[in-house]
Order: structure tokens, then sequence, then C-alpha cells
């Protein structure tokens, strides 16, 4: 029976746990699924890929998929979907899976559906909802083909529950290296170090703008530690050179939809807040009670953040001891 | 060596928040400028960075040329691109409506085929649809590598280039052998972000994309604009997806001022239960 195969994200032999929102995605659809997962070093993500309900775990593991080039992966995920006959194929909208999709839906000769936020799968034709115009638009799509290509938003699509049922586990060959492939080399993957949690697979977020200054660390960093939460910023921070540019929130950096986001210093400016606005809890805290982040903060405090910030930081270190 | 830059003209991407929907389920972006896509923008610096010594940024070591898909009016947008050190401009005469990100890539393809370009740049994605999809198409239709979300790139004997991709949490470093399809960030354009190999290693670009001078707009008015129809590079123009009605997302409410820290600690504990 055709269904969607979902393909896994993985690094350093760790599923990424945005990758089950993409399981989550095929739950509401209420269509079967099965996994592949495809690496250098990948078969032990494969047990852990089995508890949610998946049917079969494909397990793709050959040395020369080092570095996840999409032009090795594209034409190996092509061959299983002809062969096994998927209608749907999924995955989640990281760099990953946003590299790997449009190259799939080309090979295939299907439509995309990019970034998708919602289903609705109750009438003839299946829709896609996705945000455009960075959040101002949601637009409502359709795929003419047969078959879909889909990446999915993670904050938008929940892990699915564990089953007490396990997928069976599979190995599969890569497909041949074609001329793309052997064009493409992949050097190496130096992971940003940091303690903290990433910004995009934190439960919270602590961000500052620019009014933080040089203190930008000295008092974010010990509230983020309080909170284990990641540390964000706002696209003025970063550009000033207070904090490492990766750590953008905003049009032009990451999205983020955390349980609790804490905005200390942020003006709330439209680039900014469309990067954060899908949070849970919202809260703003800065001195100039006109500023525009207010109107999206659940909570606001107008205080100077130099006096705020210890002081909350102080409040949560001791709510932690009782 | 020689670029081939995809460009997109859209609704004044600063003031997207402006962006309206109609009773009737359509995109009201009227009394929005019309602007390129901030990361074409970025597309387009790289090619001019990727064809020059730094130091010398009025000799072209190479050739870039722009293509747009649009009406008659993005042709200002070329114009002013011409002005910035673009030496060729193609307007594809088409409008979005009748366009998707694979046509899109199809028609590229079939224009790739004819410039026969080492390089196509775009921007990793524009600031309307927000799709992130006609570089990777374009390369698997091509049968080339593609280096997305580029926030680093690096000429090796103009054969080769070697792209450092911004993913979440980690910089991938390819290599790729020309020619290829490279999409980018807006880190490329900073100071170290793209370098041909002509730039001495001592040479900083300034923040940013650069401007065009006057005298600069008024000699690209020479410089070769031409149009073609979408019907010359492509027989199939059937899209694979179709848009319905756009819908605006629901507003978040203005939430409550706390008076003190203290406030704010309770609330968070006892009402919104997230700490």
């Amino acid at each position: 029976m055709p269904g969607t195969l979902i393909i896994a994200e993985v690094t350093d032999g760790k599923v990424r746990k945005s990758t089950y929102s993409a399981f989550g995605f095929a739950r509401q659809l209420g269509s079967s699924f099965d996994v592949l997962v495809i690496g250098a070093a990948v078969r032990a993500a494969a047990d852990e890929l089995g508890a949610y309900g998946a049917g079969t775990i494909w397990v793709c593991e050959d040395a020369a998929l080092a570095g996840s080039v999409c032009e090795r992966v594209a034409p190996t995920v092509v061959s299983l979907v002809t062969e096994r006959n998927y209608d749907t194929v999924a995955v989640t909208a990281s760099a990953f899976g946003k590299d790997l999709a449009p190259r799939v839906a080309a090979r295939l000769g299907c439509g995309y559906a990019p970034d998708v936020n919602r289903v609705d799968a109750s009438g003839s034709a299946r829709r896609y909802r996705r945000s455009m115009y960075s959040g101002s638009v949601h637009g409502w799509m359709e795929i003419v083909t047969a078959r879909h290509v889909v990446s999915v938003r993670a904050s938008e699509f929940p892990t699915p529950e564990g089953t007490s049922s396990r997928a069976s586990v599979e190995p599969i060959a890569a497909a041949e290296a074609d001329a793309a492939a052997q064009r493409i080399q992949w050097i190496d993957t130096q992971q940003k170090k940091s303690e903290r949690p990433d910004l995009a697979e934190a439960r919270v977020v602590v961000a500052g703008g620019r009014a933080l200054k040089e203190q930008f660390a000295a008092l974010l960093d010990p509230l983020a530690d309080a909170l284990g939460a990641a540390v964000g910023a706002s696209r003025a921070a970063c550009d000033a050179g207070y904090v490492a540019p990766e750590l953008q929130v905003g049009q032009t950096g990451r999205t983020v939809a955390p349980d609790l986001y804490i905005a200390v210093g942020i003006s709330g400016a439209i680039q900014h807040v469309v990067g954060m606005k899908s949070s849970k809890v919202i809260v703003a805290i800065n001195k100039d009670a006109e500023a525009p982040i207010f109107q999206v903060a659940d909570f606001g405090l107008v205080q100077d953040l130099f006096v705020a910030v210890p002081e909350l930081t102080r409040e949560l270190k001791a709510g932690g001891q009782s | 060596m020689k670029v081939l830059v995809a460009v997109k003209r859209v609704s004044d991407p600063e003031n997207v928040n402006k962006v309206k929907v109609t009773p009737d389920g359509k995109v009201d972006a009227s009394g929005l400028e019309p602007k390129p896509s901030p990361y074409d923008e970025y597309a387009l610096e790289s090619a001019l960075r990727l064809t020059e010594n730094g130091q010398m940024p009025r000799q072209r070591l190479g050739e870039v040329v722009v293509v747009t898909f649009g009406p008659k009016p993005t042709e200002l947008m070329l114009r002013a691109m011409l002005g910035t050190g673009a030496d060729r401009a193609i307007r594809v005469d088409a409008n979005d409506e009748e366009l998707d990100g694979d046509l899109v890539a199809r028609a590229l393809k079939a224009l790739v085929d004819r410039e026969k370009p080492d390089l196509v740049l775009v921007g990793y994605q524009q600031t309307e649809s927000e799709s992130n999809e006609v570089g990777q198409m374009l390369a698997e239709y091509l049968g080339w590598p593609q280096a997305t979300y580029a926030g680093s790139i690096r000429s090796e004997e103009d054969t080769a280039l070697v792209v450092g991709r911004e993913v979440e949490g980690a910089t991938v470093t390819v290599r790729v052998t020309l020619p290829a399809v490279v999409t980018v960030l807006d880190k490329v354009a900073y100071p170290r972000g793209v370098r041909s190999k002509h730039t001495p290693d001592s040479f900083a670009y300034p923040e940013g994309v650069r401007f065009a001078a006057l005298m600069a707009i008024m000699a690209a008015k020479r410089k070769p604009l031409v149009e073609l129809a979408l019907s010359e590079l492509v027989s199939d123009r059937a899209t694979r997806v179709r848009y319905g009605v756009v819908e605006q997302p629901p507003k978040r409410a203005a939430g409550v001022r706390v008076k003190d820290v203290a406030e704010l600690v309770m609330r968070l504990k006892s009402e919104a239960k997230v700490i």
C-alpha cells in the first residue's frame, strides 16, 4: 500500500529531534509511513526511530555518504520512492530537509510544498498551508502531480507519542554516484561550540538587543543558564558585534518557536518579530514603554534591563533551590 | 569565470507587515515599493566579487549576466544591476501567477544550456513565497552539484569553489567543481564572505552590497538588456503546484504589563506554567 516516506536527519549518529515533526505530519495525514535513515554512520539511530509507529526503517549506511551531500542522498531517495511507490515524501524543514526536498521533487518530476505549517486532507485534494511574506500571510496550496514532496515546519507538528510496536529494520544500498555527486566533495562540518541547547530545539530562548551593549554575555548568559535556555539576539545586536551572527533570530536569521521567549532590550522591529512570534509565551523587558515588542508580548515589564535581568536571574536561581 | 545570477523583484521586504489580504483571499501588497529580493542582491554581490580583484572592482575578470522573470517594469531593477557592475541582463517576460519554482527552474535550465555559465548564483530564497527551491531544482535539472545556504565562497583557479554552508549550529564546508549552482545567505556580503582567487588576502571588502555610482548608471544604459518569451525557453509551461486563497494569520493579543520581576516570575510559574 502506498504511503509516506520520511527522510530522517541524523547528526553525529543521533536523530535530530526535529525529525519527529515529520512523523507528526504523517500521523496527521492518517498515512502509514516508513523512514529512510541515510548517512555514513546511522545504524544506531534506526532503533530509536522505530518506536513511533513507522512500518519499516530503511537503513542506508555507506562511508561515501559522509557529510550527507544531497547529490548522493537524493538519487537513493528517488529509487526507493519509485521502487516502493510511496505517494508522499516528507522531511522536516531544516537546512538538511530544504536542501534535499526540492532536488528530490525535481528528480521525481512532482510538485513540492515547502515549509508547510498545516495540512488539510479532508477534501478531495490535499491542501497545504504555508507562511509567506515573513509570516504576514498564510497561503494555501495544492500539488497538481500525483506524488507529493513536502517539508514541514518543526514547530507546527508535534512529535507523536511513542508506540509499543517496533518497526522492522531493513538495509538498502546507496545509489551510484552520478556526475553531480562526483563534482562535490565534503570537506568538514564544524559544530559551533555551545554548552547550551540549539536555538531551534530549545524549550526556552533568552534573546537580547543592541541595548545590552558589551554587557550582552555578562547579563544574558547567567539568565540562560538559570533557565537551561538557548541564547538568541536581534539583528542590531549581531551587526554591532556584541554576539555571534548565528544567534540572530528574525527574517534574516533563525525562526524559533519555544515554549518561552524572553526578549531583553529588543524594540520589536518586524524583522525580529517574524522570527519569534510563534513562541507559546513571550516576555518583553524594555525600559521604553512604547516599544512595539510589547504588542506581541504576553507579559511585559517596563524597566531598565540592567536592573531587571540580574534580579530575574537571582529570583530564578533562588526558586530553583527552594 | 562566467556567472549567471537569477534575481526576483518583490514587494519591499522591510515593510511586509503592511501586506494585507483582500476579502476574496488574495495578497494585497499595494503601497509597497518594488525592490530586488535582498538575497538576490547578495547573489549579485557574490558574482561581482568572484569576477574581480577586490582592489580593482571596475575591471571585470569574467562576465556577470543577470536574469529575471517578470513584466516590463522589472527592467528598472535590471538596469540598476547593470549599473552596479553586471555586464548583460535578460528579462524573461512572465507574471508571477503563471509561474512556480519548478517552471522557473526548467526555464533557467534552458537558459543555462544557451548561455553556458560556469556558475549560477541565486539568493537562498525570495522574500515573498520564501520557497527556497529554485536553485536546488535547477541543479537537479542540469545534473550539477549544489551548495545551498552559502555564507562564504572562495574561488580556486576559477574551476572550483570552496563554500561554507551555514546550517543549524554548524558550518559545512564543501568543494564544488564547476559548473555548479550556489544559493547564498546575507553573510556572503560580509567583508570576508566571498573572495575570488584574484583578490589579495590582505584586502577586506566593505560590509554589505555595493551601490552604483551615478556615472555607472548612465553608462549602464548602453549595456545589453534583452527580452525573451517564456515560450522560447520551455514548451511545457504547466506548473506542478497551484496556490489558492491566502489568509491573515491570527494576531497575537497584547498581554499584560507586570509591575516588577517578582510578579513576572510568579505569573510565569502559576499562570503560564512555563518555568
